[in-house]
């Protein structure tokens, strides 16, 4: 057989795309970055510009303070209230409802959904009826929940934690369901006990979906939240707002509204750190 | 008791089926199988689809009980799963939230997990002990897999169409990594496989399936390491895909009520 002669190709090398190549006509460094910047600050423009436009409004009196209180105005209320010391008081209080509704409601939901999930006996038993329970909506229930409960903490811890209670129920339980069965089979032939698969491969499985249970709950507790507060408080956000409602001061009512806004993206923002951290094996979650 | 020395030979075990039989309802998927497995061995097990082989492994790993018959490893009849006993499944099954040399140590004692990165870097990944599995290729996935496999000093390894998802490259380097890994530990090896080259390559007796009966049984005596260009290899490989293909499926039977059966006769391995 003849040697065959593999001969080498000219190769006119071609600078990679994205590579930066130093070409006549090129734009500067600073030009790049100032590209750069007005990306980032684009998204801005539009809400930046309400809310001058709003402000603007406002001081010529095309707004009564009435309807929408000037932007300075909402924003020298919340100064006032945070100096006074009111402002945090509320928002401790708030929060402290909405956790501990979050803890009673999710513990209680996370405890039976690994239960039915793990343990056919028990999803034979209870799994029904928490499915014919949960289609009453929790709001519904407000007229009961006075009744028992009166109108203080203890209605509000539970109409929080009723609403809480089953989307951590039902992604818990899921989550263990659908743990990949291969991987179950597989931990088995290597010796691990029944304890060790549920620790090593199921638990780690099912939290993903878990995961999804939380962040949802998070969102079901502030509006419940908002609810339960509307109903009667004392203390609380809530209370704040309709406290100024009372005496007209739309600016306080703004402030408690933009409170609940914050304090919702911050419970938002944790389950997503959470996420990020507890999840940063999944490709879904990884820079790529 | 674990040996602490990656490089010792525990050697095989033996293996004895007698009449094993294995029905899912009324079909009956593997019937009256007779194997007796020398320690060291490595066999390999060929058939079409749905032929048994992997009902049979499944049998010999104790995840599934057989309908009739024995099964003996040493001599000693112990239903369910054997400790000595290490798979490899047709797909990798890392658990993705542990990092690659976490998956490599499951299952092992504390103490014995230094070893995990020695047979990390016996499978050739060692520079990837901290990564997470789905960073990896097909292919280093099953590395990881082996190395788990290993880790645990089995004296019996199982593998089930291991290399079935692998492109063709990286199954021959597979294919070296495998055999040499078990020509230096000496453990029984059961491969289950439908490539006919992949059986002829590695095995020292390969068995065909055919409808659930073990219908060959044949001593590859060729030296190691195998070459696929030797000619005796083509011959050994061509005889025995020509003896898998030859047989029709009992489905196929042709039925006299349809006469338009082609005649071209085209039986299907899969």
């Amino acid at each position: 057989m003849t040697q065959t002669n593999i001969q080498e190709l000219q190769v006119t090398p071609v600078p990679a795309a994205g590579l930066a190549v130093a070409e006549p006509g090129d734009p500067s460094l600073a030009a790049r970055w100032a590209a750069g910047t007005l990306q980032h600050l684009l998204p801005w423009v539009v809400p930046v510009g309400i809310i001058v436009l709003w402000q603007v409004a406002s001081s010529l009196g095309w707004l009564a303070t009435r309807v929408l209180p000037a932007p300075l105005e909402v924003a020298q209320a919340a100064w006032t209230l945070t100096a006074s010391g009111e402002l945090w008081t509320h928002v401790r209080i708030s929060a402290g409802r909405a956790l501990a509704g979050l803890a009673v409601g999710g513990g209680l939901g996370l405890a039976l959904g690994l239960l039915t999930g793990s343990l056919r006996w028990a999803e034979t038993l209870l799994d029904s009826t928490i499915q014919m329970v949960r289609n009453i909506p929790a709001l519904a229930l407000i007229p009961l929940v006075i009744l028992w409960f009166g109108i203080d903490e203890t209605a509000k811890l539970f109409l929080i934690a009723v609403s809480v209670f089953f989307p951590i129920y039902l992604n818990t339980f899921h989550g263990i369901r659908n743990v990949d069965p291969g991987l179950v089979e597989m931990g088995r032939t290597y010796g691990l006990s029944r304890w060790q698969l549920y620790r090593q491969i199921i638990l780690p499985g099912a939290l993903s979906s878990v995961l999804v249970g939380l962040r949802f709950a998070l969102g079901l507790t502030w509006v419940m939240l908002i609810v339960a507060e509307t109903i009667s408080a004392q203390s609380g956000i809530g209370y704040l707002t309709m406290n100024a409602r009372e005496f007209l001061q739309t600016d306080i009512v703004l402030v408690g509204i933009l409170l609940y806004a914050l304090l919702g993206k911050l419970a938002d923002v944790f389950a997503r750190a959470l996420e990020h951290w507890w999840l940063r094996w999944h490709p879904g979650y990884q820079k790529n | 008791m674990i040996n602490n020395s990656v490089t010792s030979n525990p050697g095989g075990v033996r293996l004895d089926l007698d009449g094993l039989t294995k029905r899912y309802g009324a079909r009956e998927v593997l019937r009256r199988a007779q194997l007796t497995v020398a320690p060291g061995e490595f066999i390999a097990i060929v058939g079409r689809s749905g032929c048994g082989k992997s009902t049979l492994l499944r049998l010999v790993a104790g995840l599934e009980d057989a309908s009739a018959g024995r099964l003996a490893i040493d001599g000693v009849r112990a239903p369910g799963l054997h400790a000595g006993t290490r798979i490899m499944f047709q797909d990798a099954r890392l658990l993705p939230w542990r990092r690659v040399l976490d998956n490599v140590t499951l299952g092992l004692a504390p103490a014995a997990r230094g070893q995990g990165g020695e047979v990390l870097a016996q499978v050739g990944l060692a520079d990837r002990a901290r990564e997470w599995p789905a960073r990896l290729s097909g292919g280093q996935r099953q590395r990881v897999a082996l190395a788990r496999a290993l880790v645990h000093q089995p004296r019996l390894l199982l593998l089930d169409e291991p290399l079935g998802a692998l492109d063709a490259l990286t199954r021959i380097e597979m294919h070296r990594l495998i055999e040499g890994l078990w020509q230096r530990r000496r453990f029984t090896a059961l491969l289950v496989t439908h490539d006919v080259q992949e059986a002829v390559a590695l095995a020292d007796r390969v068995v065909l399936i055919e409808d659930g009966r073990i219908a060959l049984d044949e001593r590859i005596a060729l030296a190691r390491p195998r070459s696929h260009g030797d000619p005796a290899f083509a011959a050994i490989e061509k005889r025995i895909l020509d003896r898998v293909l030859q047989r029709p499926n009992a489905e196929e039977a042709p039925d006299s009520r349809w006469p338009g059966v082609p005649a071209h006769g085209l039986r299907w391995a899969v």
